[in-house]
């Protein structure tokens, strides 16, 4: 599950929004750039854009989320597209056919558009390989594997405030293990030349062989965070965990948590990113958080326009796709 | 290949007599992206206009994105004055089918209700498919369906008609 070619088109064009992995800097800044002209759309007073009027987005989240299905929905919104928005609560693992036979009965209602959240690793690409031509799927987050419009709008907000990737140095903190926005962020920033990515973490929170994504680990904070420019916190996914990675909390928040002091350490214009929600003194802590350093908030506002940005570049390469066609 | 300046030199006469003739002491120069906008800024220049220029790219309210999808030299959308009551006047270097400034005109109106607008082109080439004109026009050309007109720039400014090969 490593590149996903299932995403592109045979001239490269995105199709799907699946993964980072596998997509060239030209696709990044494509929708980077796309989304620097949809962000003023929330100032008007018309918050909506025509574009996708007349079509219609499922946003099929198969576990709980409320920032990622709420932007994902107002994205769609804003682009004056209907939306459906179903929650299927999952208590045992879905089995590959009753996806199907769920994808089935979404496809007979006309979508055009699947954002689809699932507890499974590669449950997106699955929808992607099995679906009719003409529909898009927007992976929001699979297993511990991608989520990759995250990681977009992560280094738009990056970007926003420290465009000269390969001078940057940046430190992913905490989870790395669980965490499939620190995979689909590595690999963003990978691609888009930042010069330097750390990872900080405890060793039982770290993947195996994680050096071979290009980053430089480190096992104590204050070590890891001298000198960056950026600080992006993983929330400590502990509904993922089982056995025990863990001292306590408490005990992770004193090795492992943002104060004020330990960020000092950062360059004094550092940034500070978490994807959310936050747990508040575990791994950061609150006068960090509501900071002035702190980019949390504006990650938020910006994953709208990043996802607007996202759907009209796949469902626009669709419908050249089907024009090309007729 | 034809010199644009002495073109614009012409609409900035006809605009600055239309706005005195209508009263519109203050009005807000908006211009189409990629050449509407390097019109219109000589235009501002010219007519000394107050209000900071307008900018539009209208790619999200094109009529085709089922045909052709989302352009990827899209650039934001600015207007940095209010638009409410205000006197517009839309510019974009080449009025054809009418279609770019039926996109143009709906986009303003979600920034609000302008108290009028003028539209301002630098060729006029018929082949209208929507009821639109313009209120000022540098040149009227009448070219047929197979050729093609350009406006190259933004220094110096040129227009470039070529004939599609069959």
């Amino acid at each position: 599950m490593s590149a996903t070619p299932i995403q592109l088109d045979a001239q490269g064009r995105l199709l799907h929004f699946l993964t980072i992995e596998g997509l060239t800097h030209r696709h990044l800044t494509d929708i980077l750039d796309t989304a620097e002209s949809l962000r003023g759309v929330a100032e008007r007073r018309v918050k909506k854009l025509p574009t996708l009027h007349g079509k219609t987005i499922v946003n099929l989240f198969f576990e709980a989320s409320t920032r990622t299905r709420t932007t994902f929905e107002l994205a769609a919104k804003r682009l004056s597209a209907d939306v459906l928005n179903l929650n299927i609560a999952t208590s045992s693992a879905v089995k590959g056919e009753s996806l199907l036979d769920t994808l089935r009965n979404i496809e007979a209602m006309q979508c055009d558009m699947f954002v689809m959240r699932h507890s499974q690793s590669g449950a997106a690409e699955f929808m992607a390989r099995h679906v009719k031509p003409h529909i898009a799927v927007l992976n929001a987050g699979d297993g511990r594997h991608a989520h990759p419009t995250q990681a977009m709008l992560d280094v738009f907000t990056i970007r926003r405030h420290k465009p000269d990737f390969p001078n940057l140095r940046i430190a992913i903190v905490g989870d790395i293990l669980h965490s499939r926005v620190a995979r689909s962020l590595i690999h963003a920033l990978s691609i888009l030349g930042a010069g330097e990515i750390r990872v900080i973490a405890p060793r039982t929170l770290l993947p195996t062989r994680v050096e071979d994504l290009g980053v430089q680990v480190f096992y104590c904070l204050p070590e890891g965070l001298r000198d960056v420019d950026v600080v992006v916190m993983l929330r400590l996914q502990r509904e993922r965990m089982e056995g025990a990675l863990l001292p306590s909390e408490q005990e992770f928040f004193q090795q492992y948590g943002l104060t004020k002091e330990r960020l000092a350490l950062a360059k004094p214009d550092a940034i500070v990113m978490h994807p959310g929600p936050i747990n508040r003194g575990v791994e950061i802590d609150s006068r960090v958080a509501d900071g002035p350093h702190s980019v949390i908030l504006e990650q938020v506002t910006n994953g709208i326009a990043v996802r607007m940005a996202i759907m009209s570049i796949t469902l626009g390469h669709h419908a050249q796709a089907s024009g090309e066609d007729a | 290949m034809r010199d644009a300046e002495f073109l614009i030199e012409a609409m900035t006469g006809q605009l600055r007599e239309l706005l005195a003739r209508r009263g519109v002491a203050e009005p807000a120069l908006v211009g189409i992206h990629t050449g509407g906008v390097w019109v219109a800024e000589r235009l501002h220049e010219r007519l000394g206009v107050a209000a900071p220029l307008g900018r539009l790219d209208i790619s999200f309210y094109r009529d085709d994105f089922s045909r052709i999808g989302v352009n990827p030299q899209v650039r934001p959308s600015e207007l940095p004055f209010d638009v409410d009551g205000r006197h517009l006047v839309l510019i974009d270097d080449v009025l054809y089918t009418g279609r770019t400034v039926r996109a143009a005109l709906n986009e303003l109106f979600d920034y609000g209700r302008p108290a009028s607008v003028l539209l301002a082109a630098l060729v006029d080439r018929g082949g209208r498919e929507l009821p639109i004109e313009a209120n000022v026009v540098g040149a009227h050309l009448t070219l047929s369906s197979d050729q093609h007109i350009q406006l190259t720039g933004p220094d110096p400014l040129q227009l470039i008609i070529q004939t599609a090969k069959p």
